[in-house]
Formats: C-alpha cells, sequence, structure tokens
C-alpha cells in the first residue's frame, strides 16, 4: 500500500512541547505486566501508530489514557498539565477522544442524538439541538465528513457509524483522537477513505493514535511508530524510515513464516467430488432477505473463500452451513445429501464447524477445558454409556486434541476454558471439530471457518492456517468466510464475493485483485466518499 | 470504584470468604437486635441454643429443614438451566393438594388399594402436579419466549387462591369445625418418625437421598453434562449440537416434580392435611437456600439446615427476650447478601481509584 496522499508532511516544529505525554506507565494485571515502563510522546499534526500483537498492551495503554483503568506507576501529561488517573471525564475534558473498536452508540437514536448525548446536563430543562446541530454539521462540513443528523443510526453502514463516532469525539472538543483496530470492519476503499479523513485531521493541528496490527495500512497512514510487545515499548520509529519486515519482527520477536496454500493446488480438485452444494439457497429475514439465491460448489480437497464486509450475510450462510438454520427455498446438499438443521446431524456427516464467535459459540468457558473438547461428541457410545459420561475416555480424548494442536492450558484439562487465551482456545475449537475416531484416516468432507483467526497472533494464525491447510490436503473441502482479505488471498483457490446477501461466481484467485475485491464487497458498503486509490492483490 | 477480575484466588480468599460474610453478617445484625432493645451476646446464645442447642431443637430443625431441602434443590436445578423457576411455593401447594386428592379424598378408602401401591401413586400424583405446574412456564418459555420469571412467580398466587377455594370446597375437611383445612390422608400412607417424641419423619432421609441422586447427575450424566452446559452458554451448547431445549424440559420437570414431593412430604410427614399456611415461605425461602449453597445439590443440605436452624432458634429467642421473630428473615436476607458479595470478592478486586 502506498502512502496516501500528501497532508502527512506537516509535523510540527521539533521544539513544540508534546501535545500528550506518558511518562513510565506501569500497569499489573495479576501476574501480568500488561504494561511495563512505557513512555511516549504525542505532537500535535502526528499520526503515532501503536502496533504489536493481541496480548502486547495496546488497548491496557489506551484505557489507561482514556481512564479506564489506573496505572500502578507513571502519569499522564496533556499540554503539561497533569491529567488525573482513572477519570473518563477528565480525559473528554483534556481533549482525549476515543474511537472504540465495537462502537458505543445508540441504534435507535438519530446521529444528532448520539452525538449529543453524555454532553447536556440533564436537569436542564430545553436541549439546545439547535445550536448542536449547527456545530455537528460545521465540524462535519470542515472535516469532510459528511453525515445526515436526522439518519438513525441502525440503518447507517459500518463506515458512516465509525464517521458519526469521530464527530462525536470530534464535538466534544478532542484534540487527540485514538482510533482502536479502525479498519477491522471496512472494506479497502472505506479504509482508504478514513486514512484522508485523518490526514486532514492532523493537518487541522490534531494528533491522532492509530492502534493496529497491520503493517500495510499502519506505513500508509502514520507518521510515526510505535511497537510494543509482551507490555513492552520495543521499537520506536518513524513511518517513512520503517519496512513491514522490521515491523513484524519487532512485532513478534522473531520471524514467523507466513502459510500459504501453494498455488495449482487447485487445479487437481476440480474433477474431486462435490462436498458441498448450495443452489438458489434462500434465507427470509424479517424486513429483508438475509441470503438470496446463493449458488456454491465446493469440491474435496478445495478451499473457497467468501469475502465481505461483515454484515452481508456472512453471520446467515455460516449459520446455515453449521446446521443452525434451515434454508426458506433452495438446496443443500452435504457430500450429495441433504441434512436436517440440526447441529449433531452436520457433526455426524463429517462436518467441521469453526464459529466467529470462539467465547460465545465455539466454547463454553465455565466448563473445563476437556468437556468442551467434549462437547460435539458427548452422545457417542465411545463416550457415554447408559447415559452416564465416560469420564476416563472423554480425558484421553482431550488430551490427544490438547496434545496435536497444542494447546497450551497453564491449568491442565480441568481448568475453565475461559482461562485459555483467545490463540490456545481457537486451536481448542479446531482441534475438536477435526479430531474424531473417524477421522483417523480420512478429513473431515466439510469445514466450514468463520473468521477463523480473528483477533489471533501472528504465531496463532500462522498455526491455524496450517492445520486448516493440511485438512484440505487430506481431503477435505474448506469454506472460509473471512473478513481478512489476506487471509483470503494466502488461502484461497477460488473467491466469492458476498454483498447484501447475493454470493457472486467463486472464480479463481488469480482473477481478483484488491481493487476489484474490494468493489465487488462495496456494492452493499456505503459508497467511498474519497478517490479510490488501489492497489495489487501481490 | 471499579471491579476487575481476579486472574488467580488466592487459597486464603477462599477460606477467608465465608468468614468474612459471616462476621459482616453478624455485625450487621446485632445492630438490629440491639436497636430492639435486646442484649446482643444473650440474645444470639438463644438463637444458636434455640435452633441447634438442644436434641430438641436438632430435631425441630431438621423438620423444617426436609421442605427447604426438596424446594432448594428444586431451585438449584432449575436454576443450574438458566430456567429462573420463582414458583416452588405454588408447586408445593399443587403437590400438597395433588397428594391429599389421591391418598385423603374419601377418607383414604374410596379405592381399595393396599397402602404401599397408593403411596408410591400419592407421591407420584404430587410430583406430576408439581411438574405440571412448571411445563406451562416452560412451555411459554421455550415456545413464545415469555419470560419465566414473570410466570411462576404469579402462578404461585393462582395455585393459593386454587388451594384456598378447595379448602372451602370439594376437599373441606367437615369436621374441622368450619377452619379452612382439607381432609387428611389416611394414616397408612403417613411417613413413619425418626426419633421417638418428635416430629421429625423420614421424609428427611428422602431428602438426602435425593441430594445426593442429584448431585450424582449433574456431575457424571450425560443430562448433567447438557444441564451445565446449556446454563452456562446455551448458544455455544446448541452450536456444538446439544438437546437444550430438550434439557430445559427435563429440568423444568425436575425442578417441579421436586417443589410438589416437597408438598406431599410436608403433608405426609406433618399434619396429614393442607392448611393455606401449611409453608411459610418454603418455596421462596428454597431460592436463599439454592443462593447460598452456590446451586451445588450438596450445598443444599448445609444451607437448608442453616435457615432452618435460624428459624427455629429465633422463635425461641423472640420468646425470651422480646425480638420479633422477623429477625430470622432478616439473618438469613443478609446472609444471602453477604454471601453473594463473598462470592463476587473472590472472582473480583475491588479498586477504590
Amino acid at each position: 500500500m502506498a502512502r496516501v496522499g500528501s497532508l502527512s508532511a506537516s509535523p510540527a516544529a521539533p521544539d513544540a512541547p508534546p501535545l500528550l505525554r506518558l511518562t513510565g506507565i506501569t500497569k499489573r494485571f495479576g501476574d501480568l505486566l500488561a504494561n511495563d515502563a512505557i513512555s511516549l510522546e504525542l505532537k500535535a499534526g502526528e499520526v503515532l501508530a501503536l502496533l504489536g500483537e493481541n496480548g502486547a498492551g495496546k488497548s491496557t495503554l489506551v484505557s489507561i489514557l482514556f481512564g479506564h483503568h489506573v496505572a500502578d506507576a507513571g502519569h499522564i501529561e496533556v499540554d503539561g498539565r497533569a491529567l488525573p488517573p482513572g477519570e473518563p471525564k477528565a480525559a473528554l475534558a483534556a481533549g482525549i477522544g476515543m474511537v472504540h473498536q465495537h462502537f458505543t452508540l445508540a441504534d435507535n437514536l438519530s446521529v444528532l442524538d448520539n452525538v449529543m448525548l453524555g454532553t447536556e446536563p440533564l436537569w436542564r430543562l430545553r436541549s439546545e439541538r439547535a445550536a448542536a446541530r449547527a456545530r455537528l454539521l460545521q465540524i462535519a462540513q470542515r472535516f469532510g465528513l459528511r453525515v445526515e443528523p436526522d439518519a438513525r443510526v441502525g440503518e447507517l453502514s459500518v463506515g458512516e457509524r465509525q464517521r458519526v463516532e469521530i464527530l462525536k469525539a470530534l464535538t466534544r472538543g478532542a484534540r487527540v483522537l485514538i482510533l482502536d483496530e479502525p479498519t477491522a470492519v471496512l472494506t479497502p476503499q472505506e479504509s482508504t477513505s478514513l486514512f484522508a479523513t485523518l490526514q486532514h485531521l492532523v493537518a487541522s493541528g490534531m494528533a491522532v493514535v492509530f492502534i493496529s496490527h497491520k503493517l500495510d495500512e499502519v506505513l500508509a497512514v502514520a507518521d510515526r511508530v510505535v511497537v510494543l510487545r509482551a507490555g513492552r515499548l520495543v521499537a520506536q520509529m518513524r513511518a517513512s524510515q520503517a519496512d513491514k519486515a522490521q515491523l513484524a519482527e519487532a512485532m513478534v520477536g522473531r520471524t514467523v513464516a507466513a502459510v500459504a496454500r501453494e498455488r495449482g493446488a487447485a487445479a487437481a480438485s476440480a474433477t474431486r467430488p462435490l462436498a458441498c452444494t448450495l443452489r438458489d439457497a434462500s434465507v427470509h429475514g424479517a424486513q429483508r432477505r438475509l441470503l438470496e439465491r446463493i449458488n456454491l460448489d465446493v469440491h474435496a480437497g478445495e478451499v473457497v473463500a467468501i469475502a465481505g464486509v461483515a454484515g452481508n450475510g456472512q453471520q446467515t450462510l455460516a449459520d446455515v452451513l453449521s446446521g443452525l438454520r434451515a434454508l426458506d427455498a433452495g438446496t443443500l446438499a452435504i457430500g450429495g445429501r441433504a441434512l436436517p438443521a440440526q447441529p449433531r446431524a452436520w457433526v455426524d456427516a463429517g462436518v467441521a464447524r469453526i464459529p466467529e464467535d470462539r467465547l460465545g459459540v465455539g466454547a463454553i468457558g465455565e466448563l473445563a477445558i476437556w468437556e468442551n473438547a467434549l462437547l460435539e461428541r458427548y452422545v457417542s457410545r465411545r463416550f457415554a454409556r447408559w447415559g452416564v459420561v465416560r469420564r476416563e475416555q472423554a480425558r484421553e480424548h482431550a488430551r490427544r486434541i490438547v496434545e496435536r494442536f497444542d494447546v497450551r492450558a497453564g491449568g491442565g484439562l480441568d481448568a475453565r476454558a475461559a482461562t485459555l487465551s483467545g490463540g490456545n482456545l481457537q486451536k481448542l475449537i479446531l482441534g475438536r471439530a477435526l479430531t474424531s475416531p473417524r477421522y483417523r484416516d480420512i478429513a473431515p468432507t466439510l469445514i466450514v471457518a468463520h473468521q477463523p483467526t480473528w483477533g489471533l497472533d501472528v504465531g496463532a494464525v500462522a498455526d491455524v492456517h496450517r492445520r486448516l491447510l493440511e485438512a484440505c490436503h487430506a481431503g477435505a473441502a474448506l469454506l472460509l468466510i473471512s473478513e481478512d482479505l489476506d487471509e483470503i488471498f494466502a488461502l484461497a483457490d477460488r473467491i466469492a464475493v458476498i454483498a447484501r446477501g447475493r454470493l457472486t461466481e467463486a472464480r479463481p484467485r488469480e482473477q481478483w485483485t484488491l481493487a476489484s475485491l474490494g468493489l465487488a464487497m462495496a456494492d452493499a458498503a456505503a459508497p467511498a466518499n474519497a478517490p479510490l486509490a488501489l492497489h495489487d492483490a501481490s | 470504584m471499579r471491579l476487575e477480575p481476579r486472574l488467580r484466588t488466592p487459597l486464603w480468599l477462599w477460606l477467608a470468604a465465608p468468614v468474612a460474610a459471616l462476621a459482616g453478617t453478624l455485625v450487621i445484625t446485632s445492630l438490629l437486635v440491639a436497636w430492639a432493645g435486646a442484649p446482643v451476646t444473650r440474645a444470639y446464645a438463644l438463637l444458636l441454643q434455640g435452633g441447634f442447642g438442644s436434641r430438641f431443637a436438632w430435631t425441630e430443625t431438621l423438620t423444617r429443614a426436609t421442605p427447604l431441602i426438596l424446594t432448594g434443590l428444586a431451585v438449584a436445578v432449575a436454576f443450574r438451566a438458566r430456567l429462573y423457576n420463582i414458583g416452588a411455593e405454588g408447586q408445593l401447594y399443587a403437590g400438597a393438594l395433588a397428594a391429599v386428592a389421591v391418598g385423603g379424598l374419601h377418607g383414604g378408602v374410596g379405592w381399595a388399594l393396599p397402602s404401599s401401591l397408593l403411596f408410591a401413586l400419592m407421591i407420584a400424583a404430587a410430583c406430576a402436579a408439581g411438574a405440571l405446574l412448571l411445563w406451562v412456564p416452560a412451555w411459554l418459555k421455550l415456545r413464545l419466549g415469555v419470560d419465566e420469571v414473570v410466570t411462576t412467580l404469579l402462578l404461585n398466587f393462582i395455585v393459593l387462591l386454587l388451594v384456598s377455594a378447595m379448602l372451602d370446597g370439594p376437599m373441606k375437611d367437615p369436621t374441622a369445625l368450619g377452619w379452612p383445612q382439607s381432609v387428611a390422608i389416611a394414616d397408612a400412607l403417613q411417613l413413619g418418625k425418626l426419633i421417638e417424641r418428635s416430629r421429625l419423619h423420614s421424609g428427611l432421609l428422602g431428602a438426602l437421598l435425593l441430594s445426593l441422586l442429584l448431585a450424582a447427575l449433574l456431575r457424571f450424566t450425560t443430562l448433567g453434562f447438557e444441564i451445565r452446559a446449556a446454563g452456562a452458554n446455551a448458544r455455544a451448547a446448541a452450536f456444538a449440537g446439544m438437546p437444550v431445549r430438550t434439557a430445559i424440559w427435563k429440568v423444568a420437570l425436575l425442578s417441579g416434580a421436586l417443589a410438589g414431593l416437597a408438598g406431599a412430604v410436608e403433608v405426609a410427614g406433618r399434619a396429614g392435611y393442607v392448611t393455606l399456611d401449611m409453608s411459610p415461605g418454603y418455596g421462596y425461602s428454597g431460592i436463599v437456600v439454592a443462593m447460598l449453597a452456590a446451586l451445588h445439590p450438596l450445598g443444599v443440605v448445609a444451607a437448608a439446615v442453616f435457615v432452618a436452624g435460624m428459624l427455629v432458634g429465633a422463635d425461641s429467642m423472640s420468646r425470651a427476650v422480646g425480638v420479633p421473630t422477623y429477625i430470622a428473615d432478616v439473618i438469613v436476607a443478609v446472609a444471602l447478601i453477604a454471601v453473594l458479595i463473598a462470592t463476587l470478592g473472590v472472582r473480583w478486586r475491588v479498586r477504590w481509584r
């Protein structure tokens, strides 16, 4: 990705006092040193990227900055004045604004209501709506952030909602804007538009802290990059002097070979039997069609990826393909057979399912690891007799999964699943789906993986990818539903795009570029309001 | 002030939490006793004496604990599956009515059955009545999404009014001099006494056996696995292919049956007939018992004995020093809140700044 625009060349004078200064911030959660004496400065007119893997301490640091957490040691100054710890109100008053990854908007209120929310004392009888509207429109105009003040937030696209979040911060007088993984939900084009907005903001004298773990966008948007690893600040450099490899190594602490599907693997699989067939498959929602006449074939040993912006029908498709939801029209066959919408029938038919929400759907945090490993297969005669769970066999099964998939559990098999890190939990879910007494020689028929590496660190991502490709090699078909385009280009043989519940034809990976993929995805998303800066996939 | 999750709980905290909860309860209730104008230490001594201090006190406490164990188990198993059954009180009365209907109408001689068979029928009818009464809210919850807290709670009042109608109507005991009281079950159906010259009856053994069975069910069986999984995370359980709805059905029937059984045991073990005040809120106290026990069936026994001891002790304390018996309810309620806070403190850390 190239740098966007030329506005970024506006750093403040070197001797100007920093807008924000963190000194020796240290925070400990039990044994975990989340932040270890982190000091950094932020000047007006600067975009600072905070780069690090999950668990590196980025979120803790900004939570302390915003007053959600209190540091054990260290202090924060804004404009040379100390910021009282643990008071979000004080942080807001000092001009620190935050855009969370998961938006904090009320869907049933209008844009204007959301922006005004919390800014007026409750005891005042009249609300200053007219003034607030004028102010909102003026700020929106000034920074080129188009909004419709009376639109209901629930009806906006994700990109538009993010704009509302930014405006919310700006109308409260934010001078330092913190964005937590802002591009996670955007199309490439929307991301480009966001970056342009950020450059606009810093050009007007604000400062931006941009949290990410994606190297390309960090290099595209930031003036300066700070890398955190295991709670420590391990590298700090100007973006113009940094390169991807260098940043990646600083972030991970070692070199990690990314996993990729070997080219040409697809050619052989086109002649293999069909693992999954969807014909004119539709699911009707309350107001609109969630899936509209979808056609898709997945062959044994093949990787088909479904790209798309979040909320365009992926969840419905994943539910249908996991046996949670029946089609309203059309047909679906797994290995040539129609299956009832009952998860157990799908497990028995050899469908390995990896849900998106690991702790909400994939695992039960309150139950032990061995019990979680058993969840899909506890009814089999191997693990239960006369209604009684055969504990020894069940634990043995769990032990095999934990060993084979390298699940690192501090507390052993009896520890609660909630104590596992995200990566280890995903390995447990993956192991559960891919381990069956029947799979000893053969692989599952079909793997349905929805965002399988979402939120995982680089090492765990490579692990999960390797496992999935191994299963494909052994003959499983893989249907990968993902919003991570890097992942899609690394793994897929064929790619289809889902937008507004419609699915494009699945074409070979070579026929797609990042640009054409982005355009197909944007069919449903809000039109990007900045010129497209598109780049080739490689 | 804010709460942060503890990553690890030190052992001393596990041990200190119940002690702190007990101490907190004592301090708060002492203030109330002092306010009532009674000498605090003497009042507590009388309370403990009255609840646990003699053979008689123990038999009374255990007699009261018997229905509490059963309603406590009913609530614990339902809450484990996130089926919030607040209706144990109504289910208890429904069970009691059903027991009398089978074992007491026509003076217990309506059917020429051997008494052991009639006894089994009586128990089965009580369980079925309780189960049926929880089946309706469970059906409404699973089919229509109606909140079971509301339906089970309100059914209590409906059942109580039904009991009232029955006691003044078809089930009225004509020899009771106008008191609203049902006919009595046949003498042969009454439970045997465990100890001579006390009210303690063999229902206690049944309750203890059931708590063991229920603990084993939850821990070792596939149904127990389904109940625990569905209660902890219903979406994940359903995703994995567990029959979550079926599990909730089974839990509803089990829970209602246990509460209904409590009614039958009270009838067969004590008076032999139903009155409108046969339960001083055993169904509601069952919720407290289950929560104090952290929803564990074996803990329910200990919690039920504690609550019963407080109720019995408060009676004798009240007679001696004139503190109202309501102090027992206050002690139990404060103990519940203290235990809940202590549990919170074990899992979370409080930051004051």
